[in-house]
């Protein structure tokens, strides 16, 4: 049995580093557009964030430092899994606070503290065709998208209102970016939404098993899709976080019994322990001495 | 409402028109002009080439050789086939229409009756809801649908209803030429009757120009001005419907006018 | 209380461990040598290999046995490992006319040179358990000095007489796609859609193809020949200026006769469909080259009714390795997206009953 391969910084070799970098310049000088790539097999599973990852190992750097969140936390399976990764393949160092980050690599959430100039967000995406499921034929979007042919995108929010009164889509709401391309920002709940929108930070989103790369460059319009008489609105929750109260932030439901009782907690962990450390306590939160 | 403004010019100049199949022969040479308003029935048997025609000049097939001139809404004369892509599809959306046998095959059966009618305004830029919906309920009214099957799909229609549904969606960005292909094929006797007087109806209320490609000389003599006879790939006769339909010319002409059964 | 759980990393590492433990299982019991592997269940190497891309016994043997047996997981780890290896260019492409036979069957002639050579071959064992294969021995198999008889391929003898189409019309000059290294673009061509079958799943492709039989795409198949053995390896070194032979592999060629096709122009030629995998595969090879040719009925004029015909369907998901994860990823924590249908579905149904209140009331 030979030695087993030596691998090269960040996993990928220079070559593929370089065919992503060229397909990410592409990515930011065209907003929203899906650039394809040749997507490499990672040691991780397609589904699992090899688009995010691969977008990761080629820019990171031995002076970044990685923060990965899936579902707002840092402490969830496979965030854990990946930052190993990077820490084992480009001995990188890795936070769990998002204002020390200098590459965050996200599944499903924005974070809730905004992002600075400097900053590069990095998606993890199943599907980046907004128009995959209302037609299916790669053939048939690429002309949709040249073409600036939207009009599908908009039957699909008809419907919504038409069948329960309000568009339905809660989760991987489409935008359109720029003014020009239609895009989807990842299953990310619509609440997150309006935080692409003009932001500081770079916005880079990686579908390894769909062989696609799209960005967002700073500074970028994005428009979440509506029509005039029934806006776009995100989620509210009626109750703040009740571990360190915040408000206007995303929450998790959390079942607590077998008779309905539940209690809502922040999804974004990094945030929530922050404010806790910081002295900020909910309904059924304990207050903390140091942060931990 | 379509008007046009200018009805000293045709809308339509056709050009020797010829389409080959490889060798095999679908249509040759033909050329006319259509007007404003103006219906023109192709008349012919299965394998005459008036599919081929109709799908020649609607530019979903590239004909060998010739040309079609259609005028614009900017008054410009445009070749059908030296437009791109982009403007073609365009046109297709909203200055003109088709309407094919098959309702399926020209509408979107998983989606609604409303979203079916309305798309066409979404796709050049309408967004707002309720206009949309009001202008589907309209065109629902037009076509005889009734108002409460507007969140219906169309899989739950009747033929004739779909057809209708077709129509509807292909008219509701006031085009000025619509193309059909048989669309009375396959209904009904009774259900054809109704269909060809909304046809009639709407054409002569909306200014439509129409090329309505028929095996049926029923259907020519109810909706069209004036109508052509192909054979083989070729145009035999052509003239006012009212004239070639009651005396007939060519012998071929004679022969389909007389083998209608009398019903 | 509630407290905020964390423990993701120990978990995992927990998880790891214990894994290593199942797979290492009963500390009794022998370990498994990748020998062991190699010799005595060659077919799961050969289809590791296969849909894994590499060619390399050791390397499919320890997959399968870090995978526990799970070919898709040693399918996934072969090619995971694949992407980290350095690559030199490309051989010269293999001359199965050459190959140094093992099995070599053909179902549309009786007789034909080279002769039929049953090979080492399932087809005529009766399917009755054995229990004497465990720990019994099997004697040496007769041998005899090799005659080597010319074995022509049945395509090139059907083209001698101007009866098959021939192998494709591309330029000789043209550059071959490497689906590895290029995102698929659709409409594809053959090169590339062969390529993506070779390492489809098997399951998928064996389904498919059955599927053309029952009458989802007929193409009235028969098997012009299938061919198991060893070809050479050759290597074109630019500084050296000749090609360096770099060894032998093991492959399963499958040849399909198909439907002829004809028209007033030309006259009628069968067609062909192609299989190609790397070990002993032949199931897979014919397969494969059943679905290539249903793939190529745009090229013939013919409708397309059937999902073996859909080429955007079937090269999109015959790769198992990007099925396996898409699928499995559904495990993955949906809570976030989860929680905003909760409280979408929560609020309609609020309104729903606050409307029946509303009507009961009137």
């Amino acid at each position: 049995m030979n030695a087993v391969a030596q691998y090269n910084f960040a996993y990928l070799d220079e070559q593929t580093k370089r065919m992503i970098r060229r397909a990410i310049l592409k990515a930011i000088a065209i907003p929203g557009y899906q650039v394809p790539f040749s997507s490499r097999e990672m040691p991780m599973p397609y589904g699992w964030g090899t688009g995010g990852v691969q977008v990761t190992a080629s820019i990171i750097g031995p002076d970044d430092v990685l923060k990965v969140i899936d579902q707002g936390a840092d402490d969830t399976t496979n965030a854990v899994s990946i930052r190993a990764f990077f820490a084992k393949v480009a001995q990188v160092a890795t936070t769990t606070h998002t204002a020390e980050a200098t590459i965050i690599q996200t599944r499903h959430r924005i974070p809730e503290k905004k992002l600075g100039a400097g900053q590069i967000l990095v998606y993890q995406v199943p599907i980046p065709e907004p128009l995959r499921f209302l037609e299916p034929r790669e053939t048939e979007t690429r002309k949709m998208h040249a073409l600036e042919e939207y009009g599908l995108m908009h039957v699909k929010l008809y419907e919504d209102i038409a069948r329960h009164g309000r568009i339905a889509t809660t989760y991987a709401y489409p935008v359109k970016v720029e003014g020009r391309y239609v895009m989807d920002p990842s299953p990310t709940p619509k609440f997150d939404n309006p935080k692409m929108h003009m932001s500081e930070a770079l916005q880079l989103f990686g579908a390894g098993r769909e062989h696609r790369i799209y960005a967002v460059p700073p500074h970028t319009q994005v428009v979440s899709l509506d029509f005039e008489d029934h806006p776009f609105a995100i989620q509210h929750f009626e109750q703040p976080c009740a571990l360190c109260g915040a408000e206007q932030v995303y929450l998790d439901e959390v079942i607590l019994d077998d008779q309905g009782g539940h209690m809502y907690v922040c999804s974004d962990t990094d945030n929530c322990e922050e404010r806790r450390a910081a002295g900020h306590v909910g309904t059924l939160g304990v207050a903390q001495e140091a942060a931990e | 409402m379509s008007q046009d403004m200018s009805m000293q010019e045709p809308l339509l100049k056709v050009d020797n028109l010829t389409k080959y199949y490889g060798s095999r022969l679908g249509c040759a040479d033909v050329s006319f002009e259509l007007w404003p308003g103006e219906v023109l029935a192709i008349v012919g048997e299965s394998g005459s080439g008036k599919t081929t025609l109709l799908n020649s000049l609607s530019a979903t097939l590239e004909p060998t050789s010739g040309q079609t001139h259609y005028r614009m809404r900017d008054g410009a004369w445009r070749n059908i086939y030296d437009l791109s892509e982009a403007e073609r599809r365009f046109l297709v959306r909203t200055d003109w229409g088709f309407v094919h046998q098959n309702p399926a095959d020209g509408l979107r059966m998983t989606v609604s009756a409303g979203a079916n009618v309305g798309e066409r305004l979404m796709a050049v830029g309408d967004r707002h809801y309720g206009h949309i919906r009001e202008t589907a309920l309209d065109w629902l009214g037009r076509v005889e649908i009734a108002a409460d099957r507007i969140d219906d799909q169309p899989r739950s229609f009747s033929g004739g209803m779909r057809q209708r549904l077709q129509i509807a969606r292909n008219l509701v960005t006031g085009p000025r030429l619509v193309f059909m292909d048989e669309p009375t094929g396959g209904l009904d006797v009774s259900v054809q009757a109704r269909l060809l007087d909304l046809l009639r109806g709407l054409v002569g209320e909306l200014g439509l120009a129409a090329i309505v490609v028929t095996h049926d000389l029923a259907v020519a003599r109810l909706l069209s001005h004036r109508m052509m006879v192909m054979k083989d790939g070729h145009v035999i006769e052509a003239g006012l419907t009212d004239r070639v339909l009651d005396d007939p010319r060519e012998p071929y002409t004679q022969l389909l006018v007389s083998s209608i059964l009398q019903v | 209380m509630y407290v905020a759980v964390k423990g993701g990393e120990a978990a995992i590492a927990n998880a790891h461990a214990l894994l290593a433990d199942r797979r290492r299982g009963d500390r009794s019991v022998p370990g498994l040598r990748l020998d062991q592997i190699v010799e005595q269940l060659g077919l799961a190497v050969d289809r590791t290999m296969g849909e894994g891309s590499l060619y390399d016994t050791e390397l499919a043997a320890l997959a399968l046995l870090q995978a526990r047996g799970d070919l898709i997981e040693a399918i996934f780890l072969v090619r995971a490992y694949r992407t980290t290896l350095p690559r030199f260019g490309y051989s010269q492409p293999i001359d199965t006319g050459a190959m140094l036979i093992e099995r070599r069957i053909s179902a549309t002639f009786k007789d034909l040179p080279g002769g039929q050579l049953l090979g080492p071959t399932f087809d005529y064992t009766h399917r009755l358990l054995d229990a004497s294969l465990v720990g019994g021995t099997v004697p040496a198999p007769l041998t005899r000095p090799a005659e080597v008889e010319a074995a022509p391929r049945v395509t090139d003898l059907l083209g001698r007489q101007g009866l098959m189409e021939p192998d494709g019309d591309t330029d000789p000059d043209a550059e071959v796609g490497d689906l590895t290294r290029e995102p698929l673009d659709f409409p594809l061509n053959r090169d590339l859609r062969l390529q993506a079958l070779a390492r489809g799943d098997e399951g998928f492709l064996l389904a498919l193809a059955y599927s053309t039989q029952r009458g989802y795409g007929r193409s009235h198949p028969f098997v012009g020949e299938i061919r198991i053995g060893e070809v050479d390896v050759e290597f074109d070194v630019p500084e050296l200026g000749f090609a360096v032979n770099l060894g032998r592999i093991r492959v399963t060629e499958c040849q399909m006769v198909n439907q002829f096709k004809g028209s007033a122009k030309l006259a009628p030629q069968f067609t062909r469909g192609y299989g190609l995998v790397f070990g002993q595969a032949e199931r897979k090879a014919m397969a494969m080259s059943l679905v290539d040719r249903a793939l190529r009925a745009r090229e013939f004029g013919e409708d397309l009714v059937a999902p073996a015909q859909d080429e955007e369907f079937v090269i999109a998901h015959c790769d198992n390795v990007q099925a396996t994860g898409f699928v499995e990823h559904l495990k993955l924590p949906h809570y976030v997206d989860f929680q905003a249908e909760l409280d979408m579905i929560r609020r309609m149904r609020a309104e729903h009953e606050a409307a029946e209140l509303k009507e009961a009331a009137e």
